[in-house]
This record gives C-alpha cells, structure tokens and sequence, in this order.
C-alpha cells in the first residue's frame, strides 16, 4: 500500500487549530486549574494562598458527608441509568409495533430531550409540591404521605423520575436507530421455527442492540454523574438532610455557596479519576462482550 | 440625510462627553419591582449631578451576585459597588484589603458620617465592633408574622388580635388544625434566619460566643436549653401536622398565600407576594418566647448592603461617598422604604415616613422598625456573624430536616448542628 503524503507542514495545524485552542482552552486549561487548586488553601477572595500538597485531598476522604455522597450517586446513578434505559427500550419496542403514524409517535417521544435540566425539575418540583402538586394530591388520596421535603425516599424517588423522564427521548432515539439495524430476515426465520415473540425478543433483538445498549450506557452513567446537577439544584438542592446530594452538587456546594475551594477543587479532581476510571473500565471490560454485528 | 448626519455627529460625540464623568459601577441582586427602585434610584443621582455615572447592573440572586463580586475581584476586575446579603456579611468582612469600609470612603469623600444620624439596629450589624461602618445598609428587613384572618375567624380565633408569644401561636395553630379550620396550622420560611438567628437576638439568649461573632471567632451556643425547648416544640407540632415545613428559603410563604395554613413567619420584604395573592391578612410582631428573660429584646436586620471594592482610584471614591451621600437624604429613603418595603436607613427618614401618615394606612409597615428599634441591642441582639455563615446555615438545615422528619429529636438534632458547625468554624478561620 502506497503512503499518503501530503506537501504541506503548516496546514494540518492551521485546519486543527480551532478545534485544539477549544480543547485547549476549555478543558485542558480548567483542568489544570481543578488540580492547583486542589492542592492550595485559599479564602475566597483569594487574598491568602498556602500550599497545603494532599492535605485537600486527606481531608475530603475522611469527610463522612463525603462517602455519604458517594454512596448517594452510586444509587442515583444506578437508578437513572437502569430506569431511563429500560423505558426507553421498552417504549422504542412498543413503537416500532405502530404502523399508522410512526413518525408523530416517535416525535413526540423525543419531545422531553429539548427541554433544559432546571426547567425539567422545576416541572416535578411542582406536579409533586406536596402543598400545591396537581400529581401529590392523588398521592395523598392514595393513603401516602407524600413529602419529599422531609422524607428522603420520596425526595429520591422525585429526582430519579425527573432525570429518567428527561432521558427517555435520547435513548429512544438510538434504541428505534438500533431496532430498525435489525435485519428482519433473522426475526421472520425465528418465527417460522415457532419462537414467541419474548422469546425472539431475548436471543435477538436484545443480543443484537448490544452495541447500542453499550454505548448508552457509558452516555447515561455520564449523564447521571453531571447533568444531573439542574435537577437536583432546582428539586431538593441536595436535601433533606444530606440524601440527594451527590459528588457534582458537593463539588456546587462547597465550592460556591460554602466558598471552600480548595475541597472543591480535590472533589473535581476526584470526580475527574472516577469518570475516567469508569469509562476505561466499561470500554476495556464490557464492551468485550458487546456484539458488533 | 440631516438627521443622519446629527445621528452620527451625537455618536461621535458622545463618548467624549462621557469620558468627562466617573463611572461608578454597581453589582446588585434587586430583580423585579425592587429592580426597577435601583434603577430609578441611579438615575435620579445620574441627574442631580453631572460629575459621576452610576451604573447597576444585575447580576442574579444573591449568591450569584457574591460569586460573580469574588471571581471577578480574583480576575482583578472588581466592581466598584456591590450589594452582598446579610449571610454573605461575615464573607466580605474576613476579606481584608478587598473591600474599603464605607465610613472611611465617606469622610474621604468629605461628607460627616454621624453614626447617630442612622437606625441603630441596622447600623450595628454593619459595623466593627469599635463601631465603624463598614457597609452600607441599602436594603434591611425583619422577620415578623403574617395570619390569615379569614382562617382565624373561621377557627374561633380573635382575627384582629394576634398571638404574641410562641406558645400562643402554637395553641392558636393547634385550634386552627383541628377546628378544620385550614390543613395546617403554622409554618415558616428559614428556619436558620427566624427560629435560630433571629430568635436568639428577640429572647436575648446568646447564638455564639464572642457577641454571636461580632468581636471575633464565634463558637456556637445553639443547643442551649432554650433552643432545644423551642424546637422540641416545633418538631412535636410538625408531628401532629399542625406545623408545616416549606423548605429551606423562602418557599413556605406558598403553603400561606395557598391557603393551606392559617399562620406564617416570613420577612417583612415578603409582604408583596402576600398582597398579591389577595387573602385577608393580618401582620403581627415576631413571636416570642415567654419564659426568656428580657424578650421581646430586638430584631435584627436580614436583607442586604452595599460593599465597596478596595483598590480603587480617589476619583472613583468620591463618586461613591457622594453616592451614599445621595443614598442617605430623607427623600430618597422614604422612596425606597414605601416602594420597595425594606426599611429605611436614617431616623430622618422614619420620622418624615411617620409624618406623612403612611403608617396611619399602611400600620403593618410600622410593625419591622419597631421590632428593630424597640430596645438598644444587647450583646445577644446585635445580629450574628461567622466567615461561613451559608455553611453553617447548611448544616442547620440537614440537621433541622432530620428532626422535623422523625429521624432525631431536638437535643440532638442542635447538639449535631452545634458540634458540626464550630468543627467548620475552626476550619475556616484556620485554627
């Protein structure tokens, strides 16, 4: 095979620029920032800055209000991806069923993609106002007492359904994009050799969309550990108590409202690891046993 | 083309006209009606003189705007002004060589700051504890109680005589619940501003040592017998479903203006979403109380003031003495003090308010200025101060949330929130 050589030096960099002062300038240079911050003691106005080294670091791993946390987006995110996944497979399976009116069908369900995060929990925030919600009055009718404002299950569970509700559509999309991929041969065959419908649906459609489901998932784990964060401001800001604040709200929280940025600063560099450790491990474990077709 | 020609000649001209003038810039956080009082209020100081422009720009809520006010000081591109709330108070303070204390900006100006001249109450808190100002109070207010007086008459309850101690309103809210009256009998808005900072300052029992932090490095003194008496009581209504919780702000005046409960402290600056809503209200002082020494003592101020950025040229300090000069005249005051609700800053501006009959037909507005300067403040009631006051608002919160939703009683929920907060306190200082 014969190289490709191309005359000019300066070009290539000249049509790479853009793109490298964005990645630049946008993410390389606020990162290196995170991490000398993390390793500084500062007061807000920045008038008194010591090196502190891991100190920042030591401390926000002792911190119980930290592992707590933790432990509050490893179930927040476990719960969105696993709910907003499944919904959306289920709802792309049912409409590829549709025969009369696909397109405004699927339309529709795109719909909830376009709206922003804050405005997404504001809209919960009020269908389930336990004073006011046009949604917690049948609740209450129901015999619960529903109250997310005191009660951490229920405040949960509003925060999970707004963020599931607002990533339905995205997943929808790539799941009906997978679906039709499927080669209808494979599916007609099952059903002469007398497969149910169930049945076809487990051993091929399911195996089938592997690389979809996949994908998602990494998209989705992504999404719950940061675009989350205007659900959660907008619905219970991280309460009551302590139970719906997870590592990006902390990172908010201490940084901007307690103005504590050196925590800050080792919560992002932290949280940064975390994403980086999980994608390493999704790509180099999972994707193994994704079948690419 | 004539018109065109003036157009660009006006244009042209223009900047060279206004290099002549000072800029003042002026970060504020008013949105809305109180919004559009700081407009009117730049502009009208725009006219009376022509040496300084004062420009306000809205930067958002009030964190928002303290947030913006720091990183743009770090960047070193400060503004001149810059309205922070009372809980970012201590935050501006702790910043020495950032900010120039207002006393000393206007006698550098070559005004006379007679701290008599001023509502001691509100002035206090903006002080150093040697008593010089160091910012400049724009919008004070109080917390007071709001009553539904429909839901009263309803409940059998005198509509035009509300409770005055906390065990009356506990009792009246108990009667309100069970007469059927309304769903709820009480709630309140911040709980850490009226039944923790506030309360102390109105029974006259100690929120922190140090002067609640005014003299120096608080330590905290919220899980006294008193507190815990009062909260028990709380948590033991919230129990029985005659108190209701709202939320951690401001968001408990919605579960009032609905309806659904028939009592609620608030700030006196939340008097106009009440209005709006048209129930038949009733204002009455904040609860006390009746088993503290001394209560009612005195309110303190909550709401916000003006800072100015250290760093500065003369120039520009003089445009800003002679601003919070102008800011200071009885006229402009009572304007602000009738429009936007927040109280006025000098005597001279209450007694001219009190003259003009506007408390004969607005008597409720009275009700905050009273509470504020009904006694000289003692060493309890001169408001509260901590570099990390939002923080340690936080962990009130989480702690208040736990008790109110069973999870611990109230001794524990103040002894947590005490021992978690000084822990933060000493961080933050350092020590």
């Amino acid at each position: 095979m014969r190289r490709t050589v191309f005359p000019h030096k300066l070009l290539p960099w000249l049509l790479l620029a853009p793109q490298l002062a964005i990645t630049l300038i946008f993410f390389y240079w606020p990162a290196a920032q995170a991490f000398r911050q993390s390793v500084l003691r500062e007061d807000a106005f920045g008038l008194k800055t010591t090196f502190v080294g891991l100190a920042n670091f030591r401390k926000v791993l002792g911190d119980p209000a930290y592992l707590n946390a933790l432990q509050v987006t490893v179930i927040f995110s476990a719960l969105v991806a696993f709910f907003a996944m499944g919904i959306a497979l289920f709802l792309a399976v049912q409409a590829e069923k549709v025969i009369r009116g696909k397109g405004f069908y699927r339309t529709l369900m795109i719909w909830p993609y376009a709206v922003a995060p804050a405005i997404a929990g504001m809209l919960w925030l009020f269908m389930f106002n336990p004073s006011f919600g046009t949604l917690a009055w049948p609740l209450r009718q129901m015999g619960i007492s529903w109250n997310p404002l005191l009660n951490s299950n229920h405040a949960m569970t509003l925060v999970v359904a707004a963020s599931v509700w607002k990533q339905i559509s995205y997943n929808f999309l790539f799941f009906v994009a997978g679906l039709q991929a499927i080669p209808r041969s494979l599916l007609e065959a099952a059903a002469i050799d007398g497969a149910t419908r169930r049945h076809s649906f487990w051993t091929i459609v399911f195996p089938l969309l592997a690389p979809t489901t996949f994908f998602l998932l990494v998209v989705n784990t992504v999404y719950a550990l940061f675009d989350t964060f205007g659900i959660i401001h907008a619905v219970t800001s991280g309460g009551p108590g302590k139970s719906t604040e997870t590592l990006v709200y902390k990172v908010y929280n201490d940084g901007f409202v307690n103005l504590i940025m050196g925590d800050s600063a080792a919560q992002s560099v932290i949280l940064m690891l975390i994403v980086i450790a999980l994608t390493a491990f999704q790509f180099r474990f999972i994707e193994r046993r994704v079948h690419y077709g | 083309m004539k018109t065109q020609a003036l157009w660009i000649a006006g244009l042209v001209a223009m900047p060279f006209a206004a290099q002549a003038q000072t800029e003042i810039s002026w970060w504020h956080a008013m949105s809305g009606a109180n919004g559009e009082v700081v407009n009117k209020i730049a502009t009208d100081f725009n006219a009376s003189q022509s040496e300084y422009v004062v420009k306000p720009v809205f930067k958002g809520t009030y964190p928002e705007t303290l947030n913006a006010g720091i990183a743009a000081f770090r960047a070193g591109q400060a503004p001149d002004i810059i309205q922070v709330f009372d809980v970012g108070t201590g935050v501006m303070m702790a910043a020495q060589g950032a900010v120039k204390p207002v006393a000393e900006v206007l006698e550098e100006g070559g005004f006379k700051f007679d701290k008599s001249q001023y509502l001691a109450g509100i002035v206090g808190y903006y002080s150093t504890p040697e008593g010089d100002m160091l910012s400049f109070p724009y919008n004070s207010s109080s917390p007071v109680m709001y009553y539904n007086k429909d839901i009263f008459t309803k409940a059998g309850l005198d509509a035009e005589n509300p409770p005055k101690t906390w065990a009356d309103v506990w009792t009246a809210a108990r009667k309100i619940k069970e007469s059927g009256a309304a769903t709820c009998g009480y709630t309140s808005t911040w709980l850490t501003w009226i039944h923790t900072e506030t309360f102390a300052a109105w029974n006259d029992t100690p929120w922190a040592t140090n002067e609640n932090g005014l003299a120096g490095q608080p330590e905290l003194e919220i899980d006294s017998p008193l507190y815990v008496k009062h909260f028990q009581e709380l948590a033991d209504l919230a129990k029985e479903g005659v108190f209701v919780y709202g939320g951690r702000t401001s968001e408990a005046k919605q579960n009032f203006t609905s309806g659904e409960c028939g009592i609620l402290t608030e700030s006196s600056g939340g008097l106009g979403d009440i209005v709006k809503a048209g129930i038949n209200y009733g204002i009455g002082q904040l609860p006390y109380d009746e088993t503290a020494p001394g209560a009612p003592q005195n309110t303190t101020p909550g709401g916000a003031s003006l800072w100015v950025m250290g760093g500065k040229s003369d120039e520009t300090y003089k445009g800003v003495a002679a601003f919070f000069n102008y800011l200071s005249q009885t006229p402009v005051q009572q304007h602000l003090h009738e429009q936007s609700g927040y109280l006025p800053v000098t005597m001279a501006a209450y007694e001219a308010t009190k003259a003009s009959g506007f408390y004969q037909t607005n008597p409720a507005r009275e009700v905050p200025i009273l509470q504020m300067s009904g006694k000289p403040p003692t060493a309890n009631s001169k408001g509260v101060r901590a570099a990390n006051l939002p923080q340690l608002r936080d962990i009130q919160n989480e702690e208040y949330e736990k008790m109110l939703a069973g999870q611990q009683d109230a001794a524990t929920a103040l002894k947590n929130a005490a021992e978690r907060g000084n822990a933060a306190i000493k961080e933050a200082y350092g020590n």
